[in-house]
């Protein structure tokens, strides 16, 4: 009786969650059909699901793992260049083309996870940004020089495959496989290397291991959802892809909270709506998530603010910080 | 024969470019343990403000050098002591997101106030250039490397002999116990910023002579090439930053006429991450063993 009542307890949380899951879907779609998103509502939604794969893809590697990646617009063009090929060389029925894209999308990214990865074993911290960073660099210029991508003019004609319906279950099955990778064994071994590197290594975690299949995992699901985003836009650039779309994600994974995987959900619901609603204020985006970057990061590390906010919490709460006495 | 020597020259002319940013580079991470991300912002801060004193109000050019210097300074100072001062003992990753953001704030105050359009800056360089061997020697290139040369000597007397210099070098070495010796730590931060930041308005100015158009993201692959140079000569050594600077100066400018222009950025990055595989402590930086 007691196994019987811990099992309900642990099964709850996913019980919830999917029900969920499957009320929003249903929601959604019967916003679409009846009208009331209206157009630009509804042109949102597939975006929202694009960032969220993206953000809590990010998550696994800033949050989790604890490094810094700037080029996940990298893995997610090379994704997205190598999923439009094929729908536009292969003329297969559609319900299997797209999925099998997203799927080649989504190894070609994460096999450049690998090429990243590899290097990274040896960095840390700074020196592994800058080399995420450099490998977005070359992935653009080499995109751009190259023949069979179009170069700078773009990647043209390729079927607007993607709808509501694709990129929620493909931004669910993101959240599924990261929040368990997560609360799985495997995923206390990578933050623990996060935690302390060396004492992960001195507990026999395989941090080679651990490292190499967060930049995998995290590359597959953004080389897939930049599949989603080329069959959405019907078009690709190179310059899409720049250091500022990194940046982006970055900015989603930090407001929504390093390591915290439903804030990044939330942020990246909030991110890509903001911009369309407050239009008159889109001179002042890059500005705005620029303070919101600094004064996230202030005020979760800096110890004067640290006491300020303790100080606020205790007026408000004034018993439970007799009891900790 | 005189191609090679026009495009040594033109290496050596960006390359000191490029070492003048990453001394900056190499100096606050040396001393602060950080990546300063914000540091290529500020060569673009020094073009505009090189471009309001010279271009618009036509002030004399030691004046505008002055300016630049003194504005880049401040500004540098300043993020030092707002952003990164209070994360000092922050993790790395929390003070590269924080560097970052300054960066984007930098860039996108410089596109609200000026607009998103390069603007020209006019050459504060006047002399006129030679020809040897059919080599055309240009007024800039030899402005440039001259000032370089200077600044490179002064640093180094500066560090080497004078007590602030030394200063500066205790405290890259261990910040605690400089601290213990009597020596103001955080002054001597201030002091690293302000330093690093008037070179960058020195590069930004030179900068300018050569490419002549500022806009919000000027400073932006300046800053990150200078980074990769610092990295290649060893970050946190201040002669390998002149080396890095200069031998990656030389190789881009040799990429973008032998092998193609379009890659030629890809060539220095791959560079970088070559670099970071077989050297990670780069060419002239010490092996730092890692304690528990």
């Amino acid at each position: 009786m007691e196994k019987f009542k811990s099992f309900l307890i642990r099964k709850k949380k996913p019980v919830i969650f999917s029900v969920l899951g499957i009320a929003v879907f249903i929601i959604c779609n019967a916003l679409i059909s009846s009208g009331t998103l209206g157009r630009q509502g509804a042109g949102l939604l597939v975006p929202i699901c694009i960032n969220i794969m993206l953000a809590v893809s990010l998550n696994l590697i800033v949050g989790f793992l604890g490094e810094l990646s700037l080029g996940h617009a990298g893995f997610m063009s090379v994704g997205a260049y190598a999923g439009c090929l094929f729908t536009i060389h292969f003329d297969l029925p559609v319900y299997i083309e797209f999925p099998l894209a997203l799927i080649i999308g989504g190894l070609v990214a994460a096999i450049f996870g690998v090429i990243i990865g590899l290097p990274a074993l040896r960095l840390n911290g700074d020196y592994l940004a800058i080399v995420t960073l450099a490998f977005g660099e070359i992935i653009r210029s080499i995109i751009n020089s190259l023949e069979f991508t179009g170069g700078a003019g773009g990647l043209k004609g390729i079927n607007k495959f993607s709808n509501f319906s694709v990129a929620y279950i493909a931004a669910m099955l993101t959240i599924i496989v990261i929040v368990n990778l997560v609360h799985s064994r495997h995923g206390r071994a990578i933050t623990a290397i996060r935690d302390n590197i060396i004492s992960a290594e001195a507990m026999g975690i395989n941090v080679v291991f651990y490292k190499l299949i967060s930049f995998v995992m995290a590359a597959f699901f953004a080389g897939a959802a930049g599949v989603l985003y080329g069959h959405h836009l019907a078009i690709l650039k190179p310059g899409t892809f720049d250091f500022n779309k990194s940046i982006e994600i970055l900015v989603i994974v930090v407001l929504g909270g390093m390591g915290n995987i439903t804030g990044s959900i939330i942020a990246a619901i909030i991110i890509t709506i903001l911009p369309e609603v407050l239009r008159d204020l889109s001179d002042y985006r890059m500005l705005i998530y620029s303070i919101a970057l600094i004064v996230m990061m202030l005020s979760s590390s800096s110890p004067k603010l640290a006491e300020l906010r303790s100080k606020i919490k205790g007026r408000l709460r004034p018993s439970t910080g007799k009891e900790v006495a | 024969m005189q191609q090679f020597c026009e495009q040594l020259l033109n290496g050596l002319n960006l390359g000191s470019v490029y070492a003048l940013i990453a001394l900056g580079y190499t100096m606050v991470y040396g001393i602060a343990k950080m990546l300063n991300f914000a540091h290529g912002d500020i060569i673009m801060v020094g073009a505009y403000t090189l471009l309001l004193s010279s271009t618009r109000f036509g002030l004399p050019w030691y004046l505008a050098v002055l300016l630049c210097a003194v504005v880049c300074c401040v500004l540098g100072v300043s993020i030092e002591k707002i952003a990164y001062k209070p994360l000092r003992n922050a993790s790395p990753l929390t003070v590269l997101i924080t560097a970052i953001g300054v960066s984007y704030f930098l860039q996108s105050s410089a596109l609200l106030i000026f607009g998103s359009n390069k603007q020209k800056v006019d050459s504060l360089i006047k002399i006129k250039g030679f020809t040897v061997n059919g080599i055309n020697v240009s007024g800039e290139s030899i402005v440039t490397l001259s000032v370089t040369i200077v600044i490179m000597i002064l640093l180094t007397l500066f560090i080497k002999k004078t007590k602030m210099g030394k200063a500066m070098l205790a405290v890259s070495e261990d910040k605690g116990a400089a601290q213990l010796m009597g020596v103001n730590v955080n002054a001597t931060i201030s002091l690293t910023f302000a330093i690093g930041s008037a070179l960058a308005a020195v590069a930004g100015i030179l900068y300018m002579s050569s490419y002549g158009f500022v806009g919000p993201y000027t400073g932006s692959l300046p800053g990150i090439k200078a980074f990769v140079a610092a990295v290649l000569g060893g970050i946190g050594s201040i002669p390998g930053a002149m080396l890095g600077g200069i031998l990656l100066g030389i190789i881009e400018s040799m990429a973008k006429t032998y092998i193609s222009t379009d890659l030629a950025d890809a060539i220095v990055f791959g560079i970088l991450i070559v670099v970071l595989l077989f050297r990670p402590t780069g060419l002239l930086g010490k092996k730092r063993i890692e304690k528990v």
